[in-house]
């Protein structure tokens, strides 16, 4: 067959340009995707039923009482007593997330900067905690900090204060449990990121003229930025919804917007304003992430380069 | 045209240091002249990278001197020695724009904005990366990484400049191209430069001077010329050029191999009696017969012919077993010798080079 007549051919047939067994190559690529794609399918279907399904179910709740429609439930959000305990939350989230920062860059520094061995000892210390139960931690950090709580008889044993501190069933107590339970959501994600700063970077701003402080600063606290947003968002949001430990070491003074929402269902029965209350968090929190996504770039909130 | 005023001398003396028990640096001294382009050649492990931490600061010796000039650095952290370095990877930071890196010494050195930003553009100028200034770092091909580091390296104008394997990242094309950029800039500017890479290549092309080490020693410190025309030692002759031994016995100022005295341009260097005489593929040459009085002559049986373009390799097992290699330009495959056809090689004495075992 001639050249000429064969280019003639495949212009005539279009799609057949390729040549031999282009359309079956392609086919197997196709089916190679699918069922790649249908492994994914069971997670997909359990998501879709045990989180998507109950949101919109939320949503729907909360605009509805024995009427009918209505925005009942989000006119009452208004009351003060509800804007203090979104106020106290967000107060008590930024504490902790600000106190996590302070605490977990130090330390997921050293880790990184540390030896495999001692790094791998360290990093198993972080996560110690989190395979504890929760309930465990708090009612640990109840013995310890109550009025005749350990850290107040060795307080008053060294005679260092006159009278028990109010270290418990307030605000303090509820920071301290919270930062303790925190602490690793902060100092995993800043470890990855900070393991993943080539050392070339820093031996480069020191041949450049660089203090150590001033590499560090200008160098490696810039490089380390993606894992810090990501510790501040986790930490931040967990923060919002949590309700175990202020319930427990608040002592009922620390009131935030997670007991509120038990407090509608379980003294009240009320899922309506329950939902209502749901449905602000959510979008708050969808909120925040937008604006931080907004500020420091998607991909880097989600740890992607 | 080197200009001395803007370059250094160093001068590395008894430097040590070990790792465990192993010694990466065994008792070092080098001399570099002031604008001297010299490179530290030597297999991986060598010691040759750990040697350049050593003048950059970032490794701190046992023991031993490190000068600048007349200033001693053995203990100056590296922030303060004030050299340029090149690294392998670039190490070009990914949060600044081309032009923040370049900026970057200077900032640090409290130099004023305007001549900054002056400075930046030269630079760029320099390296043939004009309006590249605001560009992000990932946005660069390998080799304009490679022209933002070399002008960042320069930009404070240090007298002396490191540059570790700065080219291995590259493609070979633009590595030989690299060469000689690099090259150019070096006659240009004039810094002392000390250049450390495994392909020895590299080295023959761009440098004033050459360190061989391995094991933590320098072998042999030579002009690339010497070092490839008259190699200290076996080491030397196998690591530099390509290069088939045969065992010779010394006795007297004559080498023998077998019973057969070899012809030399000069007396062997060692007294040595066990030593080598190095073929390397391109000095050989195919004579028609075994008369030619003036030159060594080995007989053999060619065993393979290797198509290489510019050139052909011809395999040849001598009379005793011994393979050699011959390399003739031109690869043309119609003269092609046949494996089994008996063949007749030649090397002049002045080509012919006798080097002790390695322990040497």
């Amino acid at each position: 067959m001639t050249t000429a007549a064969s280019s003639a051919r495949t212009e005539q047939q279009g799609f057949r340009q390729l040549g031999r067994n282009a359309a079956e190559l392609s086919a197997q690529d196709r089916t190679e995707q699918w069922m790649l794609g249908s492994l994914a399918l069971p997670g997909l279907l359990l998501i879709g039923i045990v989180a998507l399904a109950p949101i919109i179910w939320l949503f729907w709740l909360s605009f509805r009482n024995a009427e009918g429609m209505t925005l009942a439930h989000y006119a009452r959000l208004l009351h003060p007593s509800y804007l203090i305990t979104l106020a106290s939350t967000f107060e008590l989230s930024i504490l902790v997330t600000i106190i996590c920062i302070l605490l977990g860059y130090p330390l997921a520094y050293i880790i990184a900067q540390a030896r495999p061995r001692i790094a791998a000892v360290l990093l198993l210390l972080v996560l110690f905690p989190i395979w504890t139960s929760l309930l465990v931690r708090c009612y640990a950090w109840l013995v310890l900090l109550q009025r005749r709580g350990l850290i107040n008889t060795w307080l008053s044993d060294l005679g260092l204060i006159d009278g028990p501190l109010r270290l418990v069933h307030n605000f303090t107590g509820t920071s301290i449990g919270m930062v303790h339970i925190m602490l690793p959501f902060m100092v995993l994600p800043l470890y990855a990121s900070m393991r993943a700063i080539n050392p070339d970077y820093m031996r480069a701003a020191a041949n450049l003229g660089a203090s150590p402080v001033q590499a560090f600063w200008q160098v490696f606290v810039p490089l380390s930025l993606p894992g810090l947003a990501a510790g501040i968002v986790i930490v931040f949001v967990l923060c919002l919804g949590f309700y175990v430990t202020p319930a427990l070491l608040g002592g009922g003074r620390v009131m935030m917007w997670s007991m509120q929402i038990e407090r509608n269902v379980s003294y009240y029965g009320d899922w309506g304003a329950a939902s209502a209350l749901g449905v602000v968090l959510l979008v708050l929190t969808l909120g925040i992430l937008w604006l931080l996504g907004r500020v420091i770039g998607f991909n880097k909130l989600i740890g992607a380069r | 045209m080197k200009s001395t005023t803007i370059s250094l001398p160093i001068s590395i003396r008894d430097v040590t240091k070990t790792y465990g028990r192993t010694a990466a640096l065994d008792h070092v001294s080098l001399e570099i002249a002031s604008g001297e382009f010299i490179t530290l050649l030597g297999p991986s492990g060598s010691g040759k990278t750990t040697l350049l931490m050593v003048l950059a600061g970032f490794i701190r010796p046992n023991s031993g001197e490190i000068r600048f000039g007349d200033r001693e650095v053995t203990l100056v952290p590296p922030h303060k020695r004030d050299i340029g370095m090149v690294f392998q990877n670039y190490a070009l930071f990914p949060h600044m724009s081309v032009a923040g890196n370049l900026a970057y010494p200077l900032k640090l050195r409290g130099i004023p904005r305007a001549e900054v930003e002056g400075r930046v553009a030269r630079a760029l100028d320099m390296v043939q990366l004009v309006g590249f200034g605001e560009r992000q770092v990932d946005q660069l091909s390998g080799g304009q990484r490679q022209r933002v580091a070399l002008a960042r390296a320069i930009i404070f104008e240090p007298r002396i400049l490191l540059m570790d394997e700065p080219l291995s990242a590259l493609d070979k094309k633009l590595r030989e191209q690299m060469q000689i950029e690099v090259r150019h800039l070096h006659q240009r500017l004039g810094m002392t430069t000390v250049y450390v890479t495994h392909d020895q290549r590299e080295a023959l092309t761009m440098s004033d001077r050459i360190a061989v080490i391995n094991h933590g020693r320098f072998r042999q410190i030579d002009k690339p010329q010497d070092l490839y025309e008259r190699p200290n030692n076996r080491f030397i002759a196998e690591f530099i050029g390509e290069s088939h031994f045969l065992p010779v016995e010394v006795r007297g100022g004559t080498a023998y191999l077998g019973d057969r005295a070899i012809r030399l341009a000069e007396p062997p260097r060692h007294q040595a009696a066990a030593q080598f005489l190095v073929l390397r593929p391109e000095k050989l040459k195919v004579i028609d017969a075994p008369g030619g009085a003036d030159l060594n002559v080995f007989c053999g049986q060619v065993k393979e012919f290797v198509y290489q373009g510019e050139s052909s390799l011809l395999y040849v097992s001598l009379a005793d077993g011994q393979p050699i290699a011959i390399r003739q330009a031109g690869g043309s495959a119609q003269r092609a010798p046949l494996p089994g056809a008996p063949i007749t090689l030649g090397l002049a004495p002045a080509d012919t080079i006798i080097v002790p075992s390695d322990e040497a």
